[in-house]
């Protein structure tokens, strides 16, 4: 793992190094098989396709648009719109309630779209990619204090995925950056 | 392109007949009966436009029912549309029984399905560069400046942040092309990315950005502006393009 602090040094995903390896001057970034690969979803698709087991993504072509909608409305509909970038430029004064009103419109939908998708998890009862956008932007939804009472469904998956190991070794409190005030 | 309807539509919502099918025109049909895909769309909707290129490309023939983004404060907010798709966007796509919603989760559907002509390539690494390029557009650039986003910015603000959000994603994009592009955005075959490419450069002359400084972008969008499925698909000749925006 390289750590990029996006807040440190004016943010060094800004760095001349950095925007080399990744034009897009973001995080995550994976550099595998000589190959470099920007995009969250891409990679894990990259990864999934080379490394097959275990499945992220079920074998059945519907449930796997499932898991792609489910994954794209947190990585499209949601995420972006209150990322550090975006945040900056809505301005201090207004960024939580700006982060809030995305998150919860955001959750609103797909906490419909979970009640015909979900068993154990999202989609059925195995966890798929689906449910690697889903924890991490539960979290960001409490680090902006966004009420989770109207998404039922949303913490309950959240919750049982949160007790699986590969959800806690990579939980950043545990990190190799995580700062000490926020250490697990 | 006619958009007769075949019954009387439902309150918010026009089904439109393309005028491409095979069927003879007037025999009248309800909605459940049929068993083609059914597209809901906007003609200026970025994200539908990928999806309308995919189904051409694929010579998938498919009902329209075209949902005004503006219109009735935004018939996607009706409630006939909210059950169909809990999003309230456009595109969503319901094929073979299921309803999807998010464009590139349709085109991988299709893909999957309908695998002929490919949208990706067959080499993973190929594969996970169509995907980057295509979540580079379809997460990184086109959210920030889409219609929902815009209205929250404020009307003195739209202009400049639209552009700066879409040149800020074009510098990223013109230098990931450099080493990923042959004659599309990922060697020479038309893909998943090039339908993400076309409708957001349209989104930048409508926000008027500056594309001197995209010379890869500039030049894959004309080449793919002569095939003929993102012709046909084009918001200028949609069943609900206004008459002043036709071709």
């Amino acid at each position: 793992m390289v750590t990029v602090n996006l807040i440190k040094d004016g943010g060094q995903q800004f760095s001349e190094e950095f925007q080399a390896l990744n034009p897009m001057k973001q995080v995550p970034a994976l550099k595998i098989d000589g190959i470099t690969i920007g995009q969250s979803l891409a990679i894990i698709e990259y990864l999934e396709e080379t490394r097959p087991t275990p499945r992220l993504l079920p074998q059945d072509p519907k449930k796997r648009a499932h898991v792609r909608m489910i994954s794209d409305l947190i990585a499209s509909g949601i995420q972006p719109l209150q990322n550090l970038s975006v945040l900056k430029q809505v301005g201090q004064e207004k960024q939580l309630s700006w982060a809030q009103q995305v998150i919860s419109s955001g959750f609103n939908a797909l906490e419909r779209i979970l009640q015909s998708t979900a068993g154990k998890y999202c989609v059925g009862d195995e966890v798929s990619m689906a449910d690697l956008c889903l924890v991490p932007q539960v979290a960001n939804a409490d680090r902006y204090k966004v009420d989770l009472t109207p998404y039922p469904t949303i913490s309950r998956i959240n919750k049982s995925l949160l007790t699986l190991e590969a959800f806690q070794v990579s939980h950043p409190c545990r990190q190799p950056d995580t700062p000490p005030e926020l250490r697990a | 392109m006619g958009s007769t309807p075949f019954r009387v539509p439902p309150p918010t919502l026009q089904l439109c007949e393309r005028g491409r099918s095979l069927r003879g025109q007037g025999s009248p049909r309800t909605m459940t009966e049929s068993s083609k895909p059914i597209l809901y769309s906007y003609f200026r909707s970025s994200c539908s436009w990928r999806v309308r290129i995919a189904l051409a490309l694929k010579s998938i023939d498919y009902e329209m029912v075209t949902v005004n983004l503006i219109k009735d404060g935004g018939q996607q907010f009706s409630e006939e549309f909210q059950a169909l798709n809990p999003m309230k966007q456009v595109p969503a796509l319901k094929i073979d029984g299921i309803t999807i919603g998010q464009s590139l989760a349709i085109i991988e559907y299709l893909e999957e399905t309908r695998p002929t002509p490919r949208l990706l390539p067959q080499d993973p690494k190929k594969r996970a560069h169509v995907r980057m390029i295509s979540d580079l557009i379809a997460s990184g650039i086109q959210p920030l400046q889409n219609l929902s986003v815009l209205k929250q910015v404020g009307q003195e603000k739209q202009l400049s942040w639209a552009q700066q959000v879409i040149s800020s994603g074009f510098n990223a994009l013109e230098r990931i092309l450099q080493s990923t592009a042959g004659k599309y955005c990922v060697g020479d075959e038309v893909s998943m990315a090039d339908l993400c490419l076309v409708p957001q450069v349209a989104n930048a002359d409508r926000y008027k950005v500056d594309l001197t400084p995209y010379p890869t972008i500039s030049r894959i969008n004309k080449s793919l502006l002569t095939l003929e499925a993102f012709q046909v698909s084009h918001p200028c000749r949609q069943p609900d393009t206004p008459p002043e925006l036709r071709a």
